[in-house]
């Protein structure tokens, strides 16, 4: 049982400094007099959050379309894959080493040819960045928690005479599962970047990454920063849902315990 | 009668192509009959855990015969003929403590109800009855292993071999956790095989005490124990107990020699 001033203990260091940065902040610039186009007060910013808040949600939208979609068809196809190398190991040796070098290329790179090929208003184009930004951390640490199991397990399995299919079922999965969870998370993010940054690269005009651009470069500053804040509260709101479901899913392993 | 466990002129080495083989067991002869408890003890590198190993079929034998229940090692395997315990419990992270002993029940597909049924019923026996719903990592050492025991007695296997089950605990908890083990085989008339390196250990739980020596790894002596049941913490202090355990750790001092000259 967490009692209230156990929970207030440990929130409180963090919600101070959070509102110490914000003060500070707010001082700062009042001060040394900081341009507004340099960077804006917070509660400049604040008062365009809520002026700007439902243009920029109705961009916003696309946005998170896109990650959404992009995050299933990356992260599913990570998980088939592994599953399958997870079958056919002569698979996984030809494909981790390639797996691992493409997953340290800046995907992001890619995305004036994705908007080339699939035209920058397409939604395709951001689709396709965000499933392939997804895809290689997704599969590298599933093939990961399908393979690192203790040995003593296989061996246990192994006495019992049990069936392949079988100790993929109940030992390979199940040991796979916080790994996916931890990747999931990472691509949670990675999703989102790769929707907003490709779309920085060219994308419909109703696309966060568009607005942000655009206000920007019209030195509407405080209006770009309210967007820059949505689009930090939906990664949260993105990983927070994935940290849900892990607790739903593996309530037995210590990650989910320890909290 | 028929042996439990049979092994003649058995032979186990380990070694690739073009590196010198390591004889890890030499001209083994062992006969088991039905519930006897046997110990195998010596030094590290005496192949006793290569031995329990053969015999579950979890590494092959290089020649010789090697028999459980009259059957080729691996077909009594394929046939769950045996249970097995390692010195960690190797417990299932995501099932409970029930689910972890109805786990080799899942798999030889008995029916939801009986094989809870029968989970409560080896929880029962090591005493962990109000711990069903509990995870492993909820659990002390000790109890872990009794989830372990619990579980390879699950399916009534004929056959328990256990490899330093209690290696990884203290002095009480291992006392305790022999005096338990004793009770359960008495109760459910399991043939045991059993390595370890503690002598009183081996003395306390044992119908007889396999002596082995290293370097090649072979039988040096076998030991019989005939220490009056039930067996507890007055057992440990009899003038007979000394002397049991006096005659095992001079067997494995002679076993050393032996290699020596």
């Amino acid at each position: 049982m967490i009692t209230g001033a156990l929970r207030f203990q440990r929130y409180a260091p963090p919600l101070i400094v959070f509102f110490a940065v914000i003060v500070l902040w707010e001082v700062l610039v009042d001060l040394l007099n900081i341009q507004r186009f340099l960077l804006p007060a917070p509660s400049v910013i604040l008062e365009a959050f809520f002026r700007t808040f439902s243009t920029i949600m109705s961009s916003a939208a696309y946005t998170i379309r896109s990650a959404v979609i992009g995050f299933l068809i990356g992260a599913g196809t990570g998980i088939l894959v592994a599953l399958a190398t997870a079958r056919w190991t002569t698979i996984r040796e030809g494909l981790m080493p390639f797996a691992i070098a493409l997953n340290s290329v800046p995907i992001i790179a890619f995305a004036p040819i994705m908007n080339n090929w699939f035209g920058s208003t397409n939604p395709m184009s951001k689709i396709m960045i965000v499933a392939i930004i997804t895809f290689f951390p997704m599969m590298i640490n599933m093939v990961r928690g399908l393979t690192l199991v203790e040995p003593a397990k296989l061996e246990l399995m192994h006495s019992y005479a049990t069936a392949p299919f079988e100790v993929l079922t109940k030992v390979r999965i199940p040991n796979s599962l916080p790994y996916l969870f931890n990747a999931l998370k990472v691509c949670s993010t990675l999703a989102l970047i790769g929707a907003i940054v490709g779309e920085y690269f060219g994308g419909p005009r109703e696309s966060l990454g568009v607005y942000i651009l655009q206000e920007a470069q019209l030195f509407r500053f405080d209006n770009a920063w309210a967007a820059i804040i949505i689009s930090a509260l939906l990664g949260i709101a993105f990983y927070l849902i994935i940290l849900a479901a892990e607790r739903v899913a593996i309530p037995w392993h210590v990650s989910v315990e320890k909290r | 009668m028929q042996s439990v466990v049979l092994l003649k002129n058995v032979n186990k080495s380990f070694g690739s192509a073009g590196r010198p083989t390591t004889v890890a067991l030499k001209d083994i002869n062992l006969e088991i009959g039905p519930r006897e408890f046997i110990s195998l003890i010596g030094p590290s590198g005496c192949g006793k855990s290569t031995l329990l190993r053969t015999i579950g079929d979890l590494i092959e034998v290089t020649s010789g015969e090697l028999l459980v229940n009259g059957k080729p090692a691996r077909q009594a395997r394929i046939n769950r003929e045996y249970g097995m315990v390692f010195q960690a419990p190797v417990l299932f992270e995501w099932r409970t403590v029930l689910k972890n002993v109805e786990l080799p029940l899942e798999i030889m597909g008995v029916p939801k109800t009986e094989r809870t049924q029968r989970a409560r019923a080896m929880l029962k026996l090591v005493e962990l009855q109000n711990f069903e719903r509990h995870y492993p990592w909820q659990l002390s050492g000790g109890m872990q292993q009794r989830v372990a025991i619990a579980r390879a007695l699950a399916f009534r296997p004929e056959l328990l071999l256990m490899d330093e089950p209690f290696g990884a605990l203290d002095e009480i908890t291992r006392e305790r956790m022999n005096a338990e083990l004793l009770r359960i085989w008495q109760e459910t008339q399991t043939t045991v095989v059993f390595v370890t390196h503690s002598i009183p250990e081996a003395v306390f739980l044992s119908t007889r005490v396999v002596v082995m020596s290293a370097r090649p790894g072979r039988i040096s002596d076998i030991i019989p124990i005939d220490l009056p049941y039930p067996r507890n913490v007055e057992t440990r202090e009899h003038p007979h107990f000394f002397e049991l355990v006096t005659t095992v750790r001079e067997a494995l001092r002679k076993g050393e020699e032996m290699r020596e000259t």
